[in-house]
This record gives structure tokens, sequence and C-alpha cells, in this order.
């Protein structure tokens, strides 16, 4: 089914000089009693896909949304970039924050604009882009997005879950953004969709150089298109690297769902 | 001819016999291009034009966009574009967007004003009819589903009913009654200042009875219930059909109007006219306090003058009026509730238009019965 993979070989050794364009360390989330990270360590190197995986509450969601700073860490440093972004400037937030890009796990598209004015609308709010070079680029990216162009007219209620997806990943990428986090991309999606959208996914960071953190559950996804794979478990993570490393791993958990009968069915199709 | 001296970007056009050279240099990605991107759109053949890439600093989907956009345009006139001195992933980056370039929109044609204008009228009464049908179809199930009830008492939510009746009835009345109380006294005091001209002071036992048991304790408490509580029915129901919740209790086989719109409206229709009497109550308790107090009407006199010259159809004339107010705005609550779609933006909308509505149709309503009863001779 997902036969054929161009950049397959470029995945088994990652780009030379391994920039780390996220580093996370020593990142501890407490919310009252609960500890959700505790001496969390993780790096995200240019130009790879991470793929993050763990069971549900392993603080997969948490750890994203504190890299984007829309969660305060209760104790740790966050560096994105190069700017550490629980201490630096409103100015330099701004900056940052401008090159990364964020796909919600149900799109969280603005459901009182148009695709195409959601789209816009960062162009529009954030970087002030006259109209007319605007709505241009928005039809581009809704276009690269897979999203056939007269799509750019409709609401969000109107699209399937599928295109909500594509619509917000559309978004995500209005500002050209060196990250894109993308939280349950597949989540929802008929495998058809997902495959789809994994291509999509795998074409874009090709030609666009995006590096990609991608909080996934699915199996096929991971196999798909995902340089490394970060196992969040036990509050940190405890294994990063690429399928065939998980496989060695010796945590019962990553045994577990790596070893299972889905994750063999989609090793099977690679 | 010549450059551009933009800081960002800069383009550069050297005519070169019969084609042309267009040298891009600079941060081509979004800021750079914004500054270009007219001064490309007037390149203009002949051909063949050769675009070189070999001093751009910066590229990013715009500057692809810019180029692609370009090369279109001038592949349409029958002019050649070639690209020169772009770093292989841009060129592969160029390709990408090219292939996903979307066609340029369709302008909608051009209608004039006055078309325009009757377009939306008509819409809106088109609208206004359909919305006066629904509103009949959903008074019409309810009484379906009341009628059913009388069958099967079960049928009927009883904690349903009463949460509602505490939630749309206890807790206005605070509100309605310092509204009624705050009425009476502004009625004793116009009355008292005007009624002193004539030595005819204890008249205004007339005028605030009248005032405040006929028309203005109930109609003012209606509003308020109008505001308070058609907001509140049309934001919780339609949240819910946001949420598609009503289609699931639908799929589940529950009635979302037995379930919903029925306990609302029933409420409504018994806790309004209670709310009446006790805004008729604080409304005669201002009066009288503030007749007391500039006129020097003692309270006994008061309640003498009350109860000789005020006939008690005043008061049943008023509380009459209640439940048809009653049904009016649960009816136009529930029935926005209903209407909502799946975005935030028109929850919004039908929520301030059902309440707008519910107090137009209490003051229609209102007329109505004013005529109505002058008719009849109450």
């Amino acid at each position: 089914m997902r036969a054929e993979r161009p950049g397959g070989a470029a995945r088994a050794e990652p780009p030379a000089p391994r920039e780390a364009i996220i580093e996370v360390r020593g990142l501890v989330n407490r919310f009252g009693s609960q500890v959700v990270h505790n001496g969390l360590d993780l790096d995200v190197y240019r130009g790879e896909v991470l793929g993050i995986v763990g069971g549900s509450g392993s603080g997969k969601s948490v750890l994203m949304r504190s890299i984007v700073g829309l969660n305060r860490p209760t104790a740790g440093s966050i560096k994105v970039l190069g700017v550490d972004v629980l201490n630096a400037t409103e100015p330099e937030i701004e900056a940052v924050s401008r090159r990364w890009g964020v796909l919600f796990q149900h799109a969280a598209l603005f459901s009182s604009l148009t695709v195409q004015q959601n789209v816009e609308a960062p162009l529009r709010e954030v970087m002030h882009v006259v109209a007319p070079l605007r709505k241009a680029l928005a039809r581009l990216k809704i276009s690269m997005a897979g999203l056939p162009p007269d799509a750019c007219g409709k609401y969000p209620s109107e699209l399937s879950g599928g295109m909500q997806k594509r619509a917000g990943l559309a978004r995500a990428l209005a500002l050209d953004p060196a990250i894109v986090f993308l939280d349950e991309p597949t989540a929802g999606l008929d495998p058809i969709g997902a495959d789809a959208f994994d291509q999509l996914i795998r074409e874009l960071r090709g030609s666009l150089g995006l590096t990609v953190f991608m909080v996934t559950h699915d199996l096929d996804t991971l196999h798909a298109v995902c340089d490394r794979i970060a196992v969040l478990a036990h509050r940190k993570v405890i294994a990063t690297g690429t399928m065939a490393d998980m496989l060695k791993v010796r945590d019962p958990w990553v045994q577990e769902y790596f070893h299972g009968p889905r994750a063999r069915a989609a090793m099977a199709d690679g | 001819m010549g450059d551009a001296t933009i800081p960002g970007a800069a383009v550069a056009i050297e005519r070169t016999g019969a084609g042309a050279r267009v040298v891009l240099s600079g941060d081509l990605s979004l800021v750079g291009v914004e500054t270009i991107f007219t001064r490309l759109g007037e390149i203009t053949g002949p051909g063949p034009i050769v675009v070189d890439g070999t001093g751009v600093s910066a590229f990013d989907t715009s500057g692809a966009w810019a180029i692609a956009t370009l090369r279109r345009r001038l592949a349409a006139e029958g002019v050649e574009v070639r690209i020169e001195g772009l770093a292989p992933a841009r060129a592969g980056l160029l390709e990408t967007v090219e292939k996903s370039l979307p066609p340029d929109p369709v302008a909608p044609p051009a209608t004039n004003g006055l078309i325009r204008w009757l377009e939306a009228f008509g819409t809106d009464v088109v609208t206004a009819w359909s919305t006066f049908t629904e509103l009949l179809g959903l008074f019409g199930a309810v009484i379906v589903r009341v009628g059913e009830a009388f069958i099967h008492p079960s049928r009927l939510r009883f904690t349903s009913i009463v949460f509602h009746m505490q939630s749309a009835g206890l807790a206005a009345v605070p509100i309605a009654s310092l509204m009624a109380f705050l009425i009476g006294v502004v009625l004793a005091y116009m009355g008292a200042v005007q009624l002193r001209q004539f030595g005819a002071e204890i008249f205004v036992v007339d005028l605030i009875a009248i005032a405040v048991l006929r028309e203005l304790g109930i109609l003012l408490t209606a509003i308020i219930v109008a505001g308070r509580s058609a907001s509140a029915f049309t934001a919780s129901i339609g949240s819910m059909k946001m949420r598609e919740e009503i289609d699931a209790m639908r799929t589940l086989g529950l009635d979302p109007i037995r379930i919903l719109v029925v306990p609302r409206v029933l409420a409504l229709l018994i806790v309004l006219p209670l709310l009446g009497v006790v805004a008729d109550l604080t409304g005669l308790l201002g009066g009288g306090v503030m007749a007391w107090l500039t006129l020097g009407v003692s309270p006994e006199m008061f309640i003498e003058r009350l109860s000789d010259n005020i006939p008690v159809e005043h008061y049943l004339v008023g509380l009459i009026k209640a439940p048809f107010f009653a049904l009016v705005i649960g009816l136009i609550g529930c029935h926005h509730g209903l209407k909502v779609e799946g975005n935030a933006e028109s929850l919004g909308s039908l929520t301030s238009s059902s309440v707008v509505l519910a107090i137009f149709m209490v003051i229609v309503l209102d007329a109505i019965f004013a005529i109505f009863f002058a008719t009849v001779g109450l």
C-alpha cells in the first residue's frame, strides 16, 4: 500500500551536521499533584520528521504545547531556533513564533471565516501583506495542501475531516515556517486519506525544507514519514531512533507498541 | 528599466536584443516579494526572457510563487521564460509551486447596487416568512408533546422543568422585583408632580395601580425574561446543535423537542405569571412608598383607595397576558437554538436575534392585547 517511498535512503542516515532546531532540557510539567513530565530531554534536528509516540496521558500534547508556548512548564529549558522561549522577550517570541506553524488535532480553523480567509489570517494580521499578494499566496498554499480551488470559499463546517486537516495545514504553512507541529494529523482520517496526508507531508517536507514535529498514534504514518521516533513514557523520553531501533528497545510498553499486530502489519506493507 | 532600489528584494531588467534578462537579487521571501511583485507584473515580451536568480539570498514559496506566476502569465502570451542560477533545492521548490499553482480566480460578475439591495430584501422577506412558519411548526410540535403527556404523564421531564423554573424564574426574582419597584417609584414621582397641580394627589394610587397591574408589571417582566432566558435557551440548545449533540439524540431515538424544548417552554409558562405577580406587588410597593414620602399618602390610605377604587379586572387583564408572552419567548429562544449551524458566528448572531425578536414579539402581542381589551370593554 505504501510501496514507493522516495527519500527512503535519506531517512536511514539523517543529514550529516545534526543541528538541533529544538532543544528541550530537563522539562518538568506538573498539574496539581499530577506530574506529566519529569526531567524530559529531547532534540529535534533540522530537516527531520520526528514522530512522538506514547500512551494516552503520557504528555505528548503537553510537550508540544510547552514548546509552542501554550503551556508554561514548571521547570526546564526549551530552545527553538536558538531562542530560549521560556526567558525570551516579547519581540523575540513573536519573531520565533512566525517560524513555526501548528496543525491542531481538530484543525482549529476559525469557524466564521472561509478557508481562504483562514489561510490569509496570519498573512494579514502578522505580516500585513497587501491584499492581492495575500490572496494569491493563500490560494497557492491551499492548492499545495491538496485542496481543490473551490474549497477556498467554503466554511470549515462545510468540509470533511480530511479536508479540514488540509486546510489547517495550509494555514500552518502560510508564513513558510521552518518547523511544523502536527498533533495527530491522521487521526480520524480513512486509510486512503491518511496515506494521502502522509504523502503530502513527505512532499512538503522535501520541497519546503520543513522540520516536522509530529504527535501521532498512526503506525503507518510513523513508518511512512518519520525519520526518527521518540517514545514518551514514565514522564520522560525513554527512547529515540528509527523504526528499526524501536524494535530493539527493551521497555515493555515499547515492545508491545512496536511488536503488536498493527505494528507488524504496518511494517509488512513497507 | 534599471534597478529597483528597495531594501529587501531587487529586480533589474536588461533588454538584450530580442529578449530580456530579469536579474533577481536579495531577499525573495514573503517580505521581499511584496516589494517587487507589482514590478514583476509589468514585465512583458517580446521573449525569450531569462530570469537570473543567482543573487537571491532568501527564497521561499512566495518567491517561487512570484516566478511561477510571471512564467505562467508570459507563457499565456506566448513568451518563453527560462530560469537560471537557482540552487537545486530552490528549483525543486519552484517546480512544486508551479505544479500546484491554482488557476486564476474568476471574478464574480458585477451586479448593480439596486439589484443587490432587492436581492437582500427578498432574502430577508423569505427568511422572515420561513421563521414564522417554523415557529408555528415548533408550536404545533410542542402541543403534540404536551398532549401526549396528558396520556402518559411519565413522558414529561419533571426534573428538567423544575431546573428551568429555577434558572429562568426563581433566579430572575431579584432583578424583576427591583425593576418593578423602581418603575413604581418613577410612576409615583411623576404622577405626584402632575396631580399636585390639581390638588388630586390621591389619584396617584389609581395611576400606579392601573399602570403597574395592567401593563408595566407584566410587560417589563416579560422583557427581562426575554433578555435572560431567550438568549440562554438559544445559546444552550445552539451549542448542543453545534457539537452534533442534537443529531446524537435523534439517532438514539430521543426526541429533542420533547427533551429540550417542552421543559423550557412549560417552565416559562409556569414561572412568568408568578414573576408577574411578584412584579405587580413590588411595583405597588415602590409606588406606595414614594406616594407616602412625596405626597403624604399613608399606607392605610393607599390600601383603602386600592381596594375601593381599583377593580380586580386590571390585575387579571395584566396577568392573563403572561402565558402568551412566555410561549412566545420560549418558542423563539428554542427555535433559534435549533437553527444554529456549525460555526461560532451563527451561534452569536442567532442568540442576539432571538433576544431582539422575543422582545419585539412581546411588545407586538401587548399592543394586540391592548386593542383587544379596549374593544371588549375591559
